[in-house]
């Protein structure tokens, strides 16, 4: 209501600034306290106390979190990107193509074997990019919703990845490529991006700008901001993020494929949302979305240590992932009451 | 008090008992959280009449039809129709009871034709159970043949103009069997030709005992439609008459009629150079050939109804949506205000009409909403905002607005409106404008924070910044401007000096 009365604004108490985040890692230790009971009573033993366990589980999550990075950022503007599992697979297979040894029988481009690995690796950033850099032109100046934008996009990198190779997968990648993606470097590459987009989106005139278009598009236009210039950055980001969630997938595989990184752009979304980020735009946090996404892997490694079937799994996982949305509406809900 | 079904009954027996009014409020009253929209508010109409209701913007009109149309229950007074005393719970509910509103943005769905708009939720069907669109056209051209319409009820309503969507939804109005018709300000989208076939319509109604309540701005239509008319101010009823006993003057004075009280602290502070000079300012299809000068330290209002293209202007000056052609100097040097950015780089400061639309980031703080327009330039280094230097600033700018919050990091939608609006003036004071443009500073806000806001525009023209506030309340325009701009359909109909400025004249070239 526009006019509340004036004295209730001074009566309200001064609130604490860490309700989000608090509250989703409260359910992440509530998930882990599930799986590890049910553990000792169905499997007899310790679900948390495995260190291999723990690593596997956040490894498997690693690449769809160097994504949901990038769909944060997106999803805090008030759009939303379901391109990224296709420019994984797209990414993958051209930078891998970059990437083949001069020992393996037949590379893509027999003239260009064994080249130093800056070069794969700058190419499957560059076409990351590039595709975000289309999404957020044609979201900006053909004001065509994002989420068509980005559906187009999803299904032609998906078509150029098979088109590349006409379906064939690249092998024989150098050791250098493979690094990447040895041991625990994914880990350590998505908790490094998380941690510069975290640094960003609160400290950074980059990440005002974003929560603001989120909040107010025509609050933000008002004060200055050129709403269509920073969407293509945050775009470009986002398609960055997924080029190198394809890189490490492929280095991981130690091969690339066509089909790649297939929905992984819908466990991005969900992690982001688990997370606290409002579909809404304007509010969310990549600590959250770090945490929504080890939620993620947190299931996906309990039901297995369950041995509960792949068929549950899936079906158990969707509609966690409804529940979430469904809590955001609520407090959004609850928030206009006020 | 009769339920509406037993009304219902009522009129489909046909025993309506024979009221000297078909419908008549008495004593209505309305409050919202913190205002009085309506106090004490009669009004009778009679069958087979035109009756206006005329007032300024807030006077209450508004708030009046929506209680008789069902959208707003009142908090007391009676409610009688044809008699019988109702109490209307929602739109459906007035409907059912013969009364229908014409709402001013238009209630059409645009992707179906202009048959099943008319008949939906009543379409005629066949005996399986599906829609019969033969029959559901043919009855459609009839009830159009009745009123004169010329539309085929088979083309999409998307593709009318905004003339024939009326009629469209006139015939649906009609076909409930309405004999109480609402319309509000029906011919503010209407080219001339087409307003006349309008009047033809409603006095064809009017001719079948239709009793029309007309809400309009615009004195002509007064004397060439209405029998009587009703005047409104400030939520209160003022009188009803025939609109042919009353001179166009003596109506502007009902409307206007209160003394202006002392409540603008305007001082007179020394007016210095041009700052802003506009020329032949036109925005294609909106407002045409707008010039005028502002000068340091002093506060030009801008008066006009809604929809005389006010907001638009000063949008236009903003670069929010550029001109057309015509030109803007600052400081004697013409520049082209191409996008906001461009305005504040050259000084311009804009507090938008609507603070929740285009003003507040609801969902973020105080501080983040505080520092959005001077992210630009100064505070940043690297890229990285300087927070420690900005939330200094912040805190120092909400104190001198005396914003009333628990700390720079409560979420600005918690706020009340008056302390939102003055975030809002914090964000922009916080450019160091040369320039300020405010549109409806104090709208829905309390006194209190009106005077604390009005006051602070006082002294910035003190300190030589050039004003242009855009307001709806004539007191307050009066009260404040040195000078007093009044727009009437996209064009300057007017300038007047504070010494001749008051509210009969403002009103005159406002609603020419």
């Amino acid at each position: 209501m526009t006019t509340t009365s004036e004295s209730l604004a001074p009566l309200r108490t001064r609130r604490r600034k860490l309700p989000t985040e608090l509250s989703i890692l409260l359910v992440l230790a509530g998930i882990a306290l599930i799986f590890e009971l049910l553990g000792w009573i169905f499997v007899g033993q310790s679900f948390l106390m495995n260190q291999q366990r723990l690593t596997i589980m956040i490894l498997q999550v690693s690449v769809v979190g160097i994504i949901a990075v990038g769909v944060t950022q997106v999803i805090i503007t008030g759009g939303i990107d379901l391109s990224s599992g296709s420019v994984v697979g797209m990414t993958a297979m051209i930078a891998a193509s970059f990437a083949q040894s001069a020992d393996w029988a037949r590379p893509v481009y027999p003239a260009l074997v064994g080249l130093p690995v800056i070069i794969p690796l700058f190419i499957g950033l560059a076409i990351g990019t590039l595709a975000g850099v289309i999404n957020g032109s044609l979201i900006s100046f053909t004001k065509i919703p994002p989420f068509i934008a980005t559906l187009g996009m999803m299904v032609s990198a998906r078509g150029v990845a098979k088109w590349y190779t006409k379906g064939q997968p690249v092998s024989g990648l150098t050791p250098e490529f493979n690094f990447i993606g040895f041991g625990i470097w994914p880990v350590v590459i998505f908790l490094g991006v998380a941690l510069i987009f975290h640094v960003a989106l609160r400290y950074t005139r980059y990440g005002k700008f974003t929560y603001a278009i989120g909040a107010n598009p025509q609050a933000a236009r008002v004060s200055g901001i050129n709403i269509e210039k920073h969407l293509i950055k945050v775009y470009a980001i986002a398609g960055m993020l997924a080029g190198l969630a394809g890189l490490v997938t492929a280095a991981r595989a130690q091969t690339a494929q066509a089909g790649m990184g297939v929905m992984y752009e819908l466990d991005a979304i969900a992690a982001a949302v688990i997370g606290g980020t409002s579909l809404a735009g304007g509010q969310g946090r990549i600590t959250g979305t770090v945490i929504g996404t080890i939620i993620l892997g947190t299931m996906t490694s309990g039901f297995t240590f369950l041995r509960i079937d792949a068929y549950y799994q899936e079906i158990i996982k969707g509609m966690i992932i409804v529940a979430a949305v469904v809590a955001d509406q609520y407090r959004q809900r609850k928030r206009k009451k006020v | 008090m009769v339920s509406p079904q037993t009304m219902r009954a009522v009129r489909e027996s046909g025993a309506v008992p024979n009221a000297p009014y078909l419908l008549e409020i008495r004593n209505a009253r309305k409050e919202f959280p913190g205002v009085v929209a309506l106090d004490d508010v009669s009004l009778r109409l009679k069958r087979g009449t035109v009756h206006a209701l005329m007032g300024e913007n807030g006077a209450g009109k508004s708030t009046l039809m929506k209680i008789i149309a069902g959208i707003y229950v009142p908090d007391s007074g009676t409610v009688t129709l044809r008699g019988i005393d109702i109490r209307l719970k929602s739109p459906l509910d007035a409907l059912e009871n013969g009364i229908a509103m014409i709402h001013q943005e238009l209630n059409l769905m645009p992707y179906m034709t202009v048959a099943e708009n008319i008949w939906i939720r009543r379409e005629p069907l066949n005996r399986f159970g599906f829609v019969d669109h033969a029959k559901l056209n043919r009855q459609t051209e009839e009830l159009f043949r009745r009123l004169n319409i010329d539309i085929d009820p088979d083309v999409l309503v998307s593709t009318l103009t905004v003339a024939a969507r009326q009629m469209v939804e006139i015939a649906k109005a009609v076909s409930y069997e309405s004999d109480v018709l609402i319309m509000d300000e029906p011919t503010s989208a209407l080219t001339e030709t087409e307003v006349a076939h309008l009047f033809a319509i409603i006095r064809d109604l009017r001719s079948q005992g239709i009793g029309i309540i007309y809400i309009t701005h615009k004195m002509n239509e007064l004397y060439e439609i209405a029998d009587e008319f009703s005047v409104f101010r400030d939520g209160r009823y003022i009188g009803t008459h025939a609109s042919s006993d009353v001179t166009r003057d003596e109506i502007i004075r009902m409307m206007v009629g209160r003394e202006i009280t002392q409540m603008f602290p305007k001082e007179e502070v020394p007016i210095g150079e041009v700052v802003l000079s506009v020329k032949d300012l036109t925005l294609d299809g909106v407002f045409s050939d707008i010039s005028f000068d502002v000068r340091a330290g002093e506060i030009l209002g801008i008066a006009g109804l809604v929809g005389s293209g006010r907001s638009n202007v000063a949008e236009t000056l903003f670069g929010v949506t550029p001109a057309s052609s015509g030109t803007i100097s600052i400081n004697g040097k013409h520049v082209d205000i191409a996008s906001p950015s461009v305005a504040i780089q050259n000084g311009m400061a804009f507090i938008t009409e609507d603070r929740k639309e285009t003003g507040c980031l609801l969902s973020l703080d105080v501080q983040e909403n505080m520092q959005l327009a001077v992210l630009h330039d100064q505070f940043t280094r690297f890229g990285f905002v300087t927070q420690n230097r900005l939330s200094a600033i912040c805190e120092e700018m909400s104190q001198k607005l005396r914003v009333k919050t628990p700390s720079l990091d409560e979420r600005v939608e918690n706020l009340s409106g008056g302390n939102q609006q003055k975030v809002l003036i914090g964000r922009w004071l916080l450019t160091n404008p040369k320039i300020l443009i405010l549109d409806e500073p104090t709208r829905g806000i309390d006194v209190g924070a009106k005077a604390e806001i009005h006051k602070l525009v006082t002294q910035l023209a003190r300190q030589g910044v050039a004003v242009i506030m855009i307001s709806s309340e004539l007191p307050e325009v009066l009260g404040m401007s040195d000078r007093i701009m009044v727009m009437h359909h996209g064009r300057v109909t007017g300038i007047l000096d504070r010494a001749e400025a008051d509210q009969v004249k403002i009103m005159d070239l406002a609603a020419r």
